[in-house]
């Protein structure tokens, strides 16, 4: 539910990390499937990933975030053991 | 207890800052409000005040960072005057939208072209729709008591304030001023009030985030209420800053108005001037009044229409040109204050004093003739005329 004016913020001052709220995963239009049998566990693409989507809990990847994943392909690119397939989004 | 001291205008000023104790001081000197930061310095320099001064490489930063240093909760000055305003003119937007307590004191002066270091409101004028309060100052006295005045007002409202004095004719002229003892002046202002903090680690925040078409507009309709709503809150804050400081201030000031038929209405040092000539005028029996704007942003439009309800004829005295074709500032905002009026005066508006050109009682006189004569046709002929001008 959008705020009205008088519900507002004072000049929009909102708390840190409202970003993580806003989905922007059906922005995608090629999706990152991992293939955890050919991963290594170098976590380039918890390094690269420009959206932090890779989920990563004690030192592990252990998939992706498609909720906010924006299909850029930039993970499956930088991973050296080809464990990152792009392939179409489909509904 | 007050002291009574001589001081220009700018003098004044900087006093008021010594005794506010702002946080933070970023600045960029210009002619003829140099003097303001450059004494400022000086009690930095020796101690007497616990302010930051950060000297920058031009207004455009000063202001800058005085957005920084208040949305990190310091109590933030400047000061300023024509091309430096201006040059501080998207950031004042800034500051307004962020409704941050900023306090600048502005000499008023001329805006080029041609070059000119003399006083005019066209710089300050240029910047009234930045979301600022602006408070116009009829001496170095009122520039003092305004300044203070501005501090407290900016904190309660969350809406910065520029108070201004005239060029040269306020801030390089030495008065008579009362000045009020610095822990009087704590006392009044109390711990700085902030609507938000970005130095709060643990509440972290963003600042000047996007909005785009779905916020945009309900962040600008609330500052627009806003600004709308602080003006009986301005009343209120002027009413306690009277009782506590012992002054006499209103948002709009009348002189000799109760049967006045005809009037003056000005801002600033000017007012002085008008306020003697109605004197003498009224000595030869004529029913002339003055009306001083004091506070020009927020526009106190229903203080001045009831003001002007009994008066025949209104000469407002414009210190800038709109360049519209329509005269000035001061003229085009009170014209359309009393359009929903039912009683509305015979209105002309006299265009004096740009680039400092003097304006003395003999030119204040032969205004009241000509809006004798304007008001006795029935507001006929033109409506905009400069005076004091070689034709």
């Amino acid at each position: 539910m959008k705020k009205n004016w008088k519900e507002v913020e004072i000049a929009l001052i909102t708390k840190g990390g409202t970003a993580e709220e806003f989905k922007t995963g059906d922005w995608r239009s090629e999706k990152p499937l991992y293939k955890s049998d050919k991963c290594k566990q170098c976590l380039q693409c918890w390094l690269f990933c420009p959206d932090s989507s890779i989920i990563v809990k004690d030192g592990k990847m252990l998939g992706i975030d498609y909720d906010h994943c924006k299909g850029c392909g930039i993970c499956s690119k930088v991973c050296p053991f080809d464990a990152i397939d792009m392939v179409k989004e489909e509904k | 207890m007050t002291k009574i001291v001589a001081k220009t205008g700018n003098e004044a000023m900087a006093e008021a800052m010594r005794q506010i104790n702002p946080d933070v001081v970023a600045a960029y000197p210009i002619t003829p409000a140099t003097e303001i930061v450059q004494i400022f310095s000086s009690f930095v320099s020796n101690g007497e005040v616990d302010t930051l001064f950060v000297p920058t490489e031009s207004e455009h930063s000063a202001i800058s960072a005085c957005v920084g240093a208040a949305a990190a909760g310091a109590r933030v000055m400047t000061g300023t005057s024509s091309q430096g305003l201006a040059l501080m003119h998207e950031v004042l937007f800034i500051a307004g939208g962020l409704r941050l307590p900023i306090v600048i004191c502005e000499v008023n002066r001329a805006l080029s072209s041609p070059i000119n270091i003399h006083c005019d409101h066209s710089d300050t004028m240029a910047s009234r729709d930045a979301g600022w309060i602006q408070i116009f100052s009829e001496d170095p006295q009122e520039a003092y008591d305004q300044t203070i005045l501005a501090m407290k007002l900016s904190e309660q409202l969350f809406v910065p304030s520029m108070v201004t004095t005239d060029g040269f004719i306020i801030s390089h002229a030495m008065q008579r001023v009362e000045i009020f003892d610095d822990n009087e002046v704590q006392e009044y202002l109390g711990e700085p009030k902030r609507p938000y903090n970005l130095l709060d680690v643990d509440n972290p925040i963003t600042v000047g985030p996007l909005a785009l078409q779905d916020y945009f507009m309900e962040i600008k309709v609330q500052q627009a209420n806003f600004i709308k709503e602080s003006r009986s809150k301005i009343k209120e804050i002027l009413n306690d800053f009277n009782k506590k400081m012992k002054r006499d201030y209103s948002v709009v000031e009348k002189y000799m108005m109760d049967d006045a038929e005809f009037c003056f209405v000005a801002l600033g040092s000017t007012a002085g001037t008008l306020r003697y000539t109605v004197d003498r005028l009224r000595k030869e029996g004529e029913k002339v009044g003055l009306l001083k704007v004091r506070f020009y942003r927020p526009f106190f439009e229903e203080d001045i229409v009831e003001s002007l309800k009994n008066i025949k004829g209104c000469a407002i005295f414009d210190r800038s040109d709109m360049f519209a074709g329509t005269g000035g500032h001061l003229f085009n905002d009170v014209k359309s204050a009393l359009y929903n009026s039912s009683s509305r005066p015979f209105l002309k508006d006299y265009v004096y004093g740009l680039g400092g050109r003097d304006i003395d009682v003999e030119d204040i006189e032969s205004v009241y003739r000509d809006i004798k004569e304007f008001t006795e046709n029935n507001g006929k002929g033109e409506t905009v005329k400069y005076i004091t001008v070689r034709e």
